[in-house]
């Protein structure tokens, strides 16, 4: 049971990260944290097709992850997920076009080899 | 290092650990908040109403912005990594609040895993896509 929430929250997580990141891409860098100019970008948001896309995944995700936590402990359940370190890594080299270079392979893959172990 | 460079990296030090933090507290109360079983579909609704989850869930959503800002300059292939040292500060809060037990496996993943975060961290720049098309809708 706990490894079928798992998959879900995984596959959920690493499509909405990905939308996220075109989302947050096309809109531009946030550089003014006023709360008039917040709500600007929130109402820009609330428009990106991409953001929107990513919302509905990202809730997907977070209702697997309640259930997830329901049946296993606290330090299973967030290691367990991070496995979309590697999913979102490719994707961002793929997909975003990123330019993923050594260093980040590497790093990466010792995230997920400790993910690896902190969930066993 | 270029001084764009260096803005993105100092604008990330300062988000990258709100977003951590966020993030663990977040998934902190809403375990400690959470029921032993969620049996039925409406289950899922009405346990968002006890306190605890009702604060987790504020402090997932505040991650969730935070996050979203942080991605608007910088790549996920670097944010995915330096905001990973979060799950090794979750399973630590499970130990020391939770009283869940963390073996010597679980201290060398978490070990891994921050090796992991200071190399993509310190070692790469933030945004490799250019500056251009990150500012054309402002």
């Amino acid at each position: 049971m706990r490894w079928m929430f798992v998959g879900i929250i995984v596959a959920a997580t690493a499509a909405g990260e990905v939308l996220q990141a075109a989302g947050m891409r096309r809109h531009g860098e946030v550089r003014d944290f006023r709360p008039s100019a917040i709500g600007r970008a929130m109402t820009a948001l609330a428009r990106n097709g991409f953001v929107i896309a990513a919302v509905a995944a990202m809730a997907v995700a977070f209702f697997a992850n309640l259930g997830l936590l329901s049946v296993a402990d606290l330090s299973f359940a967030v290691p367990a997920t991070a496995i979309t370190c590697v999913l979102e890594t490719v994707l961002a080299k793929y997909v975003l076009k990123e330019r993923v270079n050594g260093l980040r392979w590497v790093g990466a893959s010792l995230v997920i080899c400790g993910v690896a172990l902190v969930s066993q | 290092m270029t001084q764009e460079a260096a803005r993105l990296r100092l604008k990330t030090r300062l988000f990258a650990p709100v977003v951590v933090l966020s993030g663990v507290l977040g998934n902190y109360f809403m375990k400690r908040g959470m029921p032993a079983t969620l049996s039925f579909p409406l289950d899922y609704i009405t346990v968002l109403f006890r306190p605890y989850v009702a604060l987790g869930v504020l402090l997932l959503v505040f991650w969730l912005l935070t996050r979203m800002a942080l991605l608007s300059w910088a790549d996920l292939s670097y944010v995915v990594p330096v905001t990973s040292v979060g799950y090794a500060l979750t399973a630590l809060a499970g130990q020391v609040f939770l009283h869940e037990t963390i073996d010597w496996k679980r201290w060398a993943g978490i070990g891994l895993i921050v090796a992991g975060v200071a190399l993509v961290g310190a070692g790469t720049d933030a945004r490799t896509f250019p500056a251009k098309q990150a500012e054309t809708r402002r």
